[in-house]
């Protein structure tokens, strides 16, 4: 998978990391193939909603709430940022 | 506490109390050999408190072999005749592991021909969070083995309004599926019951891999004779990291893997999609969600207080002040009480019996074995917090709140707990960073934390900084003294945050660093599982780290009490000739002797050895031998020259600082002056002197390389520090 191509296309799209705080959008896809498991395992799937939930008190890491599961992950903003959301 | 605790929880009662009289030992195995159970599951789907439920007290740590992870084990009255072995596998999402704690769990499940391979998994399932805990389910369902499904969490799946049709999800599923509450017990009996039957595999099938794929896997699972296809996929994905493949066989999987241009990481990716898509067929025909009034959680309106950025931090320091609190201050007493037992005993021994074996047995052995002893309660307290924290889930905030901070040290958010712990003592300190996942930062955070200083070096730091600095008011408020101590440590801080920032990029690691974690939602914490925690720690660090702590003393008291020939005889009866001459009483009689005799042992020896090498930081051979003395512990280098600066000094001295004091170097001149006493404090602020620690580090890192390395790394800064300090200030 090239990655520079996948990276360049995502520019345009928004990310989880641009979410406002309390804001919900629904995941797209995942960009980094590897970390996209990982997100995969943790109940990231395509299709699903999800709310910027809160910040560290340091901009970074984030928390999120997927679906309506009542469940929240935390992760950086780094790792926010290969989650892109559907227009 | 958690004993009582233990003994008055409803569910337990029976087992713990029999746990409490087999403590430490499982019992003699019966003729028919055990059934062998591997407990596996999500991170916080309460694997940890039915691992608990299930054995009690009856546990024990080993190790896997090969790995630096823990493998506990317990054994389990299924009924009255039937026990099982039951392993508790890391916590994990899926069988495509991220961590080498993870890999264990495939090292273990894909070796059928081992012996340890168990006979069926029981897997815990969040009620509450089904789709995500049944993806991990569903792996291990294909790879063809028994499983039973413990349902657990239905309080909360219940609160969050999923309703569950076990029956219906017991049929989808092809397996046991047994609905529980692990942390109240409730469910526990009649999964004992399940698991105590003949179990067999699952006949459905919930992910075919790609057609594409099938003339690789096939070709695998013939060359290897696997029983199924699945199995042969995992071959595929992971034959790199498989532990019992040889290198041949490595080769073909490769070339196989070549040929076909098999891409893992997209596969499983895709694997992974389509089970999601199965598990939400399986949901649908099992699970309703009726979603009560939506209130905002209670955990959320919660964390708007804990991890505010005023408010959060300063609760987290109160709550890091408590938890130092404790490890300093409250538990002196019960180590005063452990320091005075030993004492007793010894003395006791001492009385009544003589001879050279009785020595070695009271001030070699007996004190090493205090020695062990005496952390008991630092290590007790400390994971009683800990455990309290992990239990309710603050312990999450707490990496969340901290990790941007600690993160470009290399750290880790966690790290904070091991090292404000390690100014009160880096033993417990550094068994407290097992709760960093990541081995990295794990490794990076054991390694520094012994840096920070700790409580054992506040006898050599008041006793040097009495020496040197005077005892002056600066800018009204502050004292001279007061700001030494703080510099040292402080000084101790910095070694410790930007030896962390050298060994982040140092250290290179295959593992791929994520933050991701699930934010557990805040609960009350189980006092057993606190219990067990507490329990569980303190026997690992006495039967493990003990053995080397134990080893080491008996060494420093050979060194210190035996000498070449017999020069301790003749050091003996010179003092004891000298003594008398001069016309002291007993008292000074026998610490002349005492004195001569150190002087004259191994350490002694190894001292006067040493003093070339330490001349130029400014040290002589006294403080040689209480550099080797103090390896037991730093604060016997007080005792040690007290001992050996008394030889030739008016008997009226009476503390530490006046002999110091006292002392004259060849000219005639104080012998430590402001130079020799800041070197020798910068040394006791870097140097590894502490056998404990290395004992406790090779414990957990699993070998003799972290511990060396830390020895070299930390005398070396040491060394290097004294000799610019004294250099540049004599």
């Amino acid at each position: 998978m090239s990655n520079r191509s996948a990276r360049s296309a995502a520019a345009a799209a928004r990310s989880v990391k641009d979410l406002r705080l309390g804001e919900t959008g629904t995941i797209c896809c995942l960009q980094d193939p590897e970390m996209a498991l990982k997100l995969l395992e943790m109940g990231c799937i395509p299709g699903t909603q999800v709310r910027l939930n809160s910040r560290a008190p340091l901009g970074c890491p984030i928390t999120l709430v997927l679906g309506d599961d009542d469940y929240t992950l935390s992760l950086r903003v780094s790792e926010a940022a290969t989650i892109l959301l559907k227009a | 506490m958690a004993r009582a605790a233990l003994i008055t929880d409803p569910a337990g009662t029976a087992a713990s109390a029999v746990a409490l009289e087999t403590l430490g030992d499982f019992p003699p195995r019966g003729a028919r050999p055990l059934t062998r159970i591997a407990l596996i599951g999500n991170p916080n789907s309460g694997k940890s408190s039915l691992f608990n439920q299930l054995t009690g007290l009856n546990q024990k740590v080993g190790n896997f072999p090969g790995v630096t992870v823990d493998r506990k084990t317990g054994i389990s009255q299924l009924t009255p005749q039937h026990r099982a072995e039951i392993i508790d596998l890391p916590g994990t999402y899926s069988l495509y592991p991220k961590s080498l704690d993870e890999k264990v769990i495939t090292d273990l499940l894909y070796d059928r021909a081992s012996e340890q391979f168990p006979d069926f998994v029981v897997v815990t399932v969040d009620a509450s969070n089904l789709r995500r805990n049944l993806l991990l389910f569903t792996q291990l369902a294909d790879l063809g083995l028994p499983i039973v499904l413990a349902l657990n969490m239905m309080d909360v799946a219940e609160q969050h309004g999923v309703k569950i049709d076990v029956a219906a999800l017991q049929q989808e599923l092809g397996v046991p599926v047994i609905p529980m509450n692990a942390r109240k017990g409730i469910g526990v009996a009649a999964l004992k019951i399940v698991m105590a039957q003949q179990m067999s595999a699952s006949t459905e099938h919930f992910y075919e891999a790609e057609a594409d794929l099938l003339l690789m896997i096939r070709q695998i699972r013939y060359y290897f004779n696997l029983h199924n296809d699945y199995l042969a996929l995992h071959y595929a994905h992971q034959f790199r990291q498989i532990n019992f493949l040889t290198a041949d066989e490595r080769a073909y999987i490769g070339e196989l893997v070549a040929q076909y241009d098999f891409q893992a990481t997209p596969r499983q990716a895709q694997e992974t999609i389509a089970r999601y898509a199965r598990i939400n067929d399986i949901l649908l025909n099992a699970v309703t969600v009726t979603r009560t009034e939506k209130n905002e959680p209670y955990s959320n309106q919660l964390d708007k207080v804990l991890t505010h950025k005023v408010w959060g931090y300063l609760i987290f320091f109160g709550v890091l002040f408590l938890m130092f609190q404790a490890v300093f201050a409250w538990a002196i007493y019960p180590m005063e009480l452990i320091d005075q037992g030993v004492a007793w005993i010894n003395s006791l021994i001492q009385t009544n019996f003589n001879g050279p074996l009785i020595n070695l047995l009271t001030e070699g052995i007996l004190a090493g074995l205090g020695g062990v002893l005496i952390f008991i309660p630092q290590i007790a307290l400390l994971f009683a917090f800990i455990a309290v924290l992990e239990e309710t889930g603050y312990m999450a905030r707490v990496t969340f709140m901290m990790d941007r901070i600690m993160r470009k040290f290399g750290l880790n958010g966690k790290s904070v707990v091991p090292l404000i712990s390690g100014v009160a003592c880096a033993v417990p300190a550094i068994m407290s960073a097992r709760t960093i996942e990541n081995w990295k930062d794990r490794i990076i955070t054991i390694f520094v934390t012994p840096l920070m200083s700790c409580s054992a070096r506040i006898p050599v730091y008041t006793v040097l900084i009495g020496l040197v600095v005077p005892d002056e008011p600066v800018l009204g408020i502050f004292n001279l003294r007061g700001i030494a101590l703080m510099g040292l440590y402080l000084l101790g801080f910095f070694a410790a945050i930007f030896s962390a920032l050298a060994l982040k990029l140092l250290l290179r690691t295959r593992e791929r660093s994520y933050f991701i974690m699930e934010f557990p939602v805040y609960r009350w914490p189980r006092w057993k599982n606190v219990g067990i925690t507490i329990v569980e720690k303190v026997k690992t660090f006495v039967f493990q780290a003990g053995k080397v702590i134990v080893a080491i003393s008996v060494i420093l008291w050979v060194l210190a009490s035996y000498g070449p020939g017999n020069a301790l005889e003749q050091a003996e009866s010179k003092a004891r000739a000298m003594a008398a001459q001069q016309q002291l009483n007993k008292a000074e009689t026998e610490t002349r002797v005492a004195s001569e005799k150190l002087e004259s042992s191994y350490a002694g020896v190894f001292g006067r050895t040493l003093e070339p090498a330490i001349r130029p930081l400014g040290f002589d051979w006294k403080i040689g031998i209480a550099l080797i003395t103090s390896f037991a512990a730093r604060e016997v280098f007080v005792g040690t020259i007290s001992t050996i600066y008394s030889v030739g000094q008016d008997a009226d001295m009476r503390t530490v600082q006046q002999k110091l004091a006292a002392e004259k170097d060849e000219n005639g001149n104080p012998f430590f002056t402001p130079a020799r006493a800041f070197s020798l404090l910068v040394f006791y602020v870097f140097a590894m002197q502490c056998m404990s620690t290395l004992a406790v580090v090779y414990r957990e890192t699993k070998g003799w390389k972290w511990p060396i390395l830390q020895l070299v790394y930390m005398t070396g800064l040491a060394y290097v520090s004294s000799l610019i300090v004294y250099q540049v200030f004599k």
